[in-house]
Formats: structure tokens, C-alpha cells, sequence
């Protein structure tokens, strides 16, 4: 009888807390785990009774790495239930807000979370001994999307400009104009980074996942668009109750989000990049070819390479709402609070965010749903792992343990996001 | 740090947004001077090395909110010579806190499917409310300005230079006009320790308090102040109650209006 446990029991290089059990015997794994522990933190029983203005600043901190997503899918969810439509002006400074947000995120995670893990280091630290201009290059990328949140937002960390509507303060050509000649220096450094994580080693992995995204008419998707899925999924965000659920599953006190009647779902880069290939930028798409990959790609550990093409089309798509910039004639549009419900999806560096509000006539929240994309990832985590592990029960256990860590990095996951409704494991010793 | 040729440096996560941590992996031009000024021990969020303690600095992000991290801050006290706690969360129990002001049995029931299984504290509660802290960083987030000054302070033995004055003196050291008379009457900034830069006021809105109570914060001359321009109660109670909503000074006013 062969059997042995792979157990990490912190999980490093994760936003948040969390590990991960692998139990194997004979030959057979048996359990798969990814346990969370971070504490939670109630943020829907909390928005209750507050009103539609401090929603926004509220819900950015679920997150420190991602809370432009949560800004914008509250205020986007908000303002569909009071039946209110941005300028055209406005959408696009949004998708700029947008933009800076995923080249900061995707480069911290590219360079400082995921790549030490193929290239043999414990952290980007020690990795900038061997690879300084590299390290030096990413710190520069990723100032470059915090400066571009920092403008627009005020700050990189829960920026104060978003509220529903629009905006507190818009930024004129003249302030916008600096970034436009960082941004193109950090367009090329990023197609760099495509070239360089196209180089890493990658294990031959390769799964059938169902990807869900948002698709929109002619946009890369951020902000908008329908639900999609490679296999048939096209609804409305609406829609998202009746076609998503959340369940409790027996190995595991979190909640798991599956697709109604199909199951476990994948969110986040290789969904967008494998739905919405024909909407990159052609540059973006250049640079995804030059690496390898094709319209579609299926291995999860080459999601550093997607990220890294995003980081491109992220950088290439600022400088295009740069060059055609003016600034809005109103920071705001004017609209009443309405009783009613709102829904809104939007594209977090990490997967899709769904916002959904029942708000009163004073505009205040009666009750709120906030669906993370680590929580609808989460199942699918632990089926890789089940995958991943299955061929490769030989591997000494070291070596399978940091393999099986980087099974789960390679989702980017958001453990504090996903803390305000899953439930507490207390394994940690 | 006396005794060691290469300072230690842990950072520690309890219930929080990671973004205070965050702050230091985002000192983009000075992340690899902080990372050749001390050898960084312990920062799961950054690195998978872990090495044993003791620690010349810990950095504490986060509050404590459930029995097992009241133990565990117990234990991070006793292997660091400095604890130095970062953020509303650590220094006033965050945003979280919100719970201490009601049935945490309801809002239990309010997000989870299964109850039973949830183990936390009635009360989110600042790191100083379990064991002592040297120094205390404030904001949501905290200043990455402040956090290199505080580390460069005791990496060198000396005070860090951390203002206790209020948002209004960095609002007039701005030119800014007065948010209180320009953006609708609930600015914060009169009670509020400075630390983000008047960063609301200068993009055209009321301070919302992330930096917590300054020293001797007067909040119901504040309230006061309100009123007389037709602030409700209610608007009162949730102004207060923000991302440092048990902070003492914000914690008592709030309470006093909400009766």
C-alpha cells in the first residue's frame, strides 16, 4: 500500500490565507482540499441599511489588490437598478480606471507570485538576484498601472474618485497626457514579459474546462457585456441566479459556486482570452502569437503567459482612451434613487465580480449578493489538483507539494475576497 | 537593531484586505532597498521562505476576530522585538468592526448557508487590545510614505516622524477650498489624523475619516456643526461608522447619536 498526504498549510504567494490537503493511497488520490482560513469578515450583512453612496467605498475593501473591480461592479450593479447610463466619456475613463488596475495586478502577480515558481525561487527577491533588470522591469510595469489608478482614483490602494454615476473628479488631457508616454514604454516592456513567460517551463497539462466570461459587442471586456461560455452559456448578467448556484459540498466547509445542471466553471484570464480572442487589440494579439499560443489555450499554467498578453492589451487600450480623450463635461450624470434590484458582472484581473443590490426608495441596501471570481474558481482548483496529481503520484512528495501550489497560483487566488461568505475551517495548527 | 548584522522582518496577516501589505510591495522604487535593508523572514503574501523567529520588526496587519488569532498575536508578540501594527483593521478593528454594534449571531445567518460551522468573536478588536504594540500605523489604506518613514525610524533607533494633526492642516498646506463649506457639510476632516494628503477634499468630496480619530479629536463640536446644517441622526451614526468605526473618538460619538 502506498500512501501519503501533500499538505501545505500556508499557502504562500496567495492574497489572503488558505493551504491545501492532497490525500493519496493506494496509488488512488483520495481527498482534495483547499482549505480556507481566513476569518470572515460579513460584508453583505454590513451594506444593509448603508446607503447607495458609501456602497462603493465600502465594497473596495473586501480587497487591497483588486478594489477597482468591486468599485465597479457596485456602482455599475447600483446604477442598473436606478436605470442609470453613463456618458460614453465616462464609460471610457471607467475602462481606463480599468486598465491600470490590471496592469498593476497581473504584473504583481506575473512577476512576484507566479513566475518564482517555475523559475525555482521562493520569491521575487531572491529571483532579482539572478534576474535584477527583469525585477526592476516588472516594479516599473506595475507602477505604471498604480499610477494610472492613482490619477484617476486618487490612490492605488481604494481609490476615492468612483461613485455611481460617474465620478467625484475628472482628469483633464494635460493630466492624462504624462501617462500616455509611460504607458507606451510599458506597452513594450509588457510585450517583453509575453516573450519571457512564453520561456518558462511548462508541464504538458491540458483540461476541458468550461470557461465563463463576459463577452461584449466590440470590446475586450471590463464593464459589460453578457455572460458566455464556451459551452452555450449566453445570458444576460441578470440571468445570474437562475444559472449559477452556490453549494456545500462534504470535504469542505467553503461554498462552492457550480453552473446549474453542468458543474465546476472556470473564471478569469484563459476564460477571457479563450472567449474573446477576437476583441485584443491587434498588437496584443501579435504578441500572443509570437509566444505560442493560438486563439485558445487550455494548459492553466500558461495563464502567466495570458496574463502577461492582457497586461499588453490593458496598456495598448489606455493609450487608445488617452489619444482620443476629452474630458467629460459633467464628473456625473444626474439621476434619483429608485427602489429596485441591480445586477452587474465585471471582468476583475482574476475572473468575473456579480454585484447584485435591493435597494429602497432612499437608496438604501435592503439586502446584497457579491459573488468573487476565487470563490467560483474554487471548485475547479481542487479538480486540478485531483488531475495534476493522479499521473504524477511518483513525484517525491517536496517536489509534488510545490507543484501542487502552483496548481492553485496559477488561478491568481483572492482568498480575502472570498472570505465574506465562506465559512471558517480551523485546521491551521 | 543592535546585536545582528542584517535586521529581521516578519509581516503578519489577520482578518483584513491584504492592501496595508500590499503598500509595501507597492513601494515599486524602493521595494529592493527595504528588501537589502532587512532580511525579510516572514511575508507569505510576497515569499514561500519562511524562517524561525525571533524578529527584530513584525509588521501586524489585520484585526483579531476569531479565538484562534487572539492566541496566535499572543505568540507573533512574544518572538518580535518590535510590533508594529499597520491599518484600520489592526489599529481600530476595520471596517469588520461594524459587528461590534450588533448581534454577530444575525449576521452569521445573514451570509452563511451553514451557521454552525462559523467561529468568530463577537467583537472585531484592534491588535493593542490584545497585547502591546510599539507603534501604530493608521489609515485604509496606510500611507506606503509613512510605512518606508516608520521602518527607516527603527531600522535607525529613532521616533518616526508621523503627524497627529488633522486632514484640515494637509487640506490648507494644499490650497484646497474647505470641503466642509464647498462639498456638503459631513467632511471628516476636522477629526480626522492626516496621513492620505487631503485626498478627498482635493478630488472634490468630504474626507470619510480612513486615517481614524486625530489626537483629541472634538467630534461633537463636529456633530454640532452638522446638525445646524440638517444632518440627520442617521446619517450622523453611519458617518462615524466607517473603516474605523471603534476607534474611541469616532466609536463614542456615534453611539451618542445613535440614542
Amino acid at each position: 500500500m502506498r500512501s501519503k498526504t501533500i499538505k501545505v498549510d500556508m499557502l504562500a504567494r496567495v492574497e489572503g490565507e488558505g493551504g491545501l490537503t492532497v490525500k493519496v493511497k493506494d496509488d488512488k488520490v483520495t481527498d482534495v482540499k483547499f482549505t480556507i482560513f481566513e476569518p470572515p469578515r460579513f460584508f453583505e450583512a454590513f451594506l444593509r441599511g448603508r446607503s447607495y453612496d458609501e456602497v462603493v467605498d465600502i465594497v473596495a475593501r473586501i480587497c487591497g489588490i483588486c478594489p477597482v473591480a468591486y468599485q465597479m461592479s457596485a456602482a455599475h450593479a447600483i446604477e442598473d437598478a436606478f436605470g442609470v447610463t453613463v456618458s460614453e466619456e465616462l464609460r471610457q475613463l471607467r475602462r481606463l480606471l480599468y486598465c491600470g488596475e490590471w496592469i498593476e495586478s497581473h504584473a504583481l502577480h506575473v512577476f512576484f507570485l507566479h513566475a518564482p515558481d517555475f523559475l525555482g525561487y521562493q520569491d521575487a527577491i531572491a529571483m532579482a538576484r539572478d534576474h535584477l533588470p527583469v525585477v526592476q522591469q516588472a516594479l516599473q510595469l506595475k507602477k505604471t498601472g498604480n499610477d494610472l489608478v492613482a490619477l484617476i482614483g486618487g490612490r492605488e490602494i481604494h481609490p476615492i474618485s468612483v461613485r455611481v454615476g460617474g465620478f467625484y473628479k475628472v482628469p483633464t488631457r494635460a493630466e492624462l497626457a504624462p501617462l500616455g508616454e509611460k504607458l507606451k514604454w510599458a506597452r513594450d516592456a509588457a510585450i517583453e514579459a509575453v516573450m519571457f513567460t512564453a520561456g518558462l517551463p511548462f508541464p504538458d497539462f491540458e483540461r476541458d474546462y468550461e470557461y465563463v466570461a463576459l463577452r461584449h459587442s466590440h470590446d475586450y471586456p471590463f464593464n459589460e457585456g453578457r455572460l458566455a461560455s464556451n459551452k452555450g452559456l449566453d445570458i444576460a448578467v441578470r440571468e445570474y441566479d437562475q444559472n449559477f448556484e452556490e453549494q456545500h459540498v462534504a470535504h469542505s466547509n467553503a461554498l462552492h459556486s457550480i453552473h446549474t445542471g453542468r458543474g465546476p466553471y472556470l473564471v478569469g484570464p484563459l476564460a477571457r482570452y479563450n472567449l474573446n480572442y477576437d476583441r485584443l487589440s491587434p498588437i496584443a494579439r501579435d504578441a500572443a502569437m509570437r509566444a505560442g499560443l493560438g486563439p485558445t489555450c487550455h494548459n492553466p499554467f500558461k495563464s502567466i503567459i495570458v496574463r502577461a498578453v492582457e497586461i499588453v492589451y490593458a496598456c495598448d487600450e489606455a493609450l487608445r482612451i488617452i489619444e482620443s480623450y476629452e474630458k467629460p463635461a459633467k464628473a456625473v450624470v444626474d439621476f434619483r434613487p429608485t427602489p429596485g434590484v441591480g445586477y452587474a458582472c465585471t471582468e476583475a484581473p482574476r475572473g468575473i465580480l456579480f454585484h447584485r443590490y435591493r435597494l429602497n426608495p432612499r437608496g438604501q441596501v435592503l439586502d446584497a449578493k457579491i459573488v468573487p471570481p476565487t470563490s467560483q474558481n474554487q471548485k475547479m482548483m481542487e479538480a486540478d489538483l485531483r488531475e495534476y496529481v493522479t499521473p504524477r503520484i511518483n513525484t517525491p512528495v517536496d517536489a509534488l507539494t510545490w507543484q501542487c501550489e502552483q496548481v492553485i497560483r496559477n488561478y491568481d487566488p483572492c482568498i480575502s475576497c472570498a472570505t465574506h461568505f465562506l465559512t471558517l475551517n480551523v485546521e491551521r495548527v | 537593531m543592535a546585536g545582528r548584522s542584517t535586521p529581521t522582518l516578519a509581516v503578519w496577516k489577520f482578518a483584513s484586505c491584504d492592501g496595508c501589505q500590499l503598500s509595501l510591495l507597492d513601494c515599486e522604487d524602493e521595494l529592493l532597498e527595504v528588501a537589502g535593508a532587512v532580511e525579510i523572514a516572514n511575508f507569505p503574501e510576497a515569499s514561500r521562505a519562511v524562517a524561525k523567529g525571533p524578529y527584530d520588526i513584525s509588521l501586524v496587519e489585520g484585526s483579531i476576530t476569531t479565538p484562534h488569532d487572539a492566541e496566535r498575536i499572543h505568540k507573533i508578540r512574544r518572538a518580535s522585538q518590535v510590533l508594529i501594527s499597520i491599518g484600520a483593521c489592526a489599529t481600530a478593528g476595520g471596517i469588520q468592526a461594524l459587528r461590534n454594534f450588533k448581534d454577530v449571531k444575525e449576521y452569521i445567518s445573514i451570509v452563511y448557508a451553514t451557521p454552525a460551522y462559523i467561529e468568530t468573536l463577537n467583537k472585531s478588536t484592534a491588535i493593542r487590545d490584545h497585547v502591546v504594540v510599539d507603534f501604530e500605523l493608521r489609515g485604509c489604506p496606510i500611507s506606503k510614505t509613512q510605512l518606508v518613514e516608520v521602518l527607516s525610524a527603527y531600522l535607525n533607533g529613532r521616533k518616526p516622524n508621523i503627524p497627529n494633526y488633522s486632514v484640515c492642516v494637509e487640506c490648507k498646506l494644499k490650497g484646497n477650498v474647505c470641503g466642509l463649506v464647498a462639498f456638503g457639510p459631513t467632511c471628516l476632516g476636522p477629526v480626522t489624523q492626516a496621513g492620505c494628503g487631503a485626498l478627498c477634499p482635493t478630488y472634490h468630496r468630504g474626507c470619510f475619516g480612513c486615517f481614524g480619530p486625530k489626537e483629541a479629536a472634538n467630534t461633537a463640536s463636529l456633530a454640532a456643526t452638522w446638525r445646524a446644517q440638517w444632518v440627520t441622526s442617521e446619517q450622523l451614526v453611519r458617518q462615524f461608522r466607517g473603516f474605523n468605526a471603534y476607534a474611541e473618538a469616532f466609536r463614542k460619538e456615534s453611539e451618542a447619536n445613535e440614542k
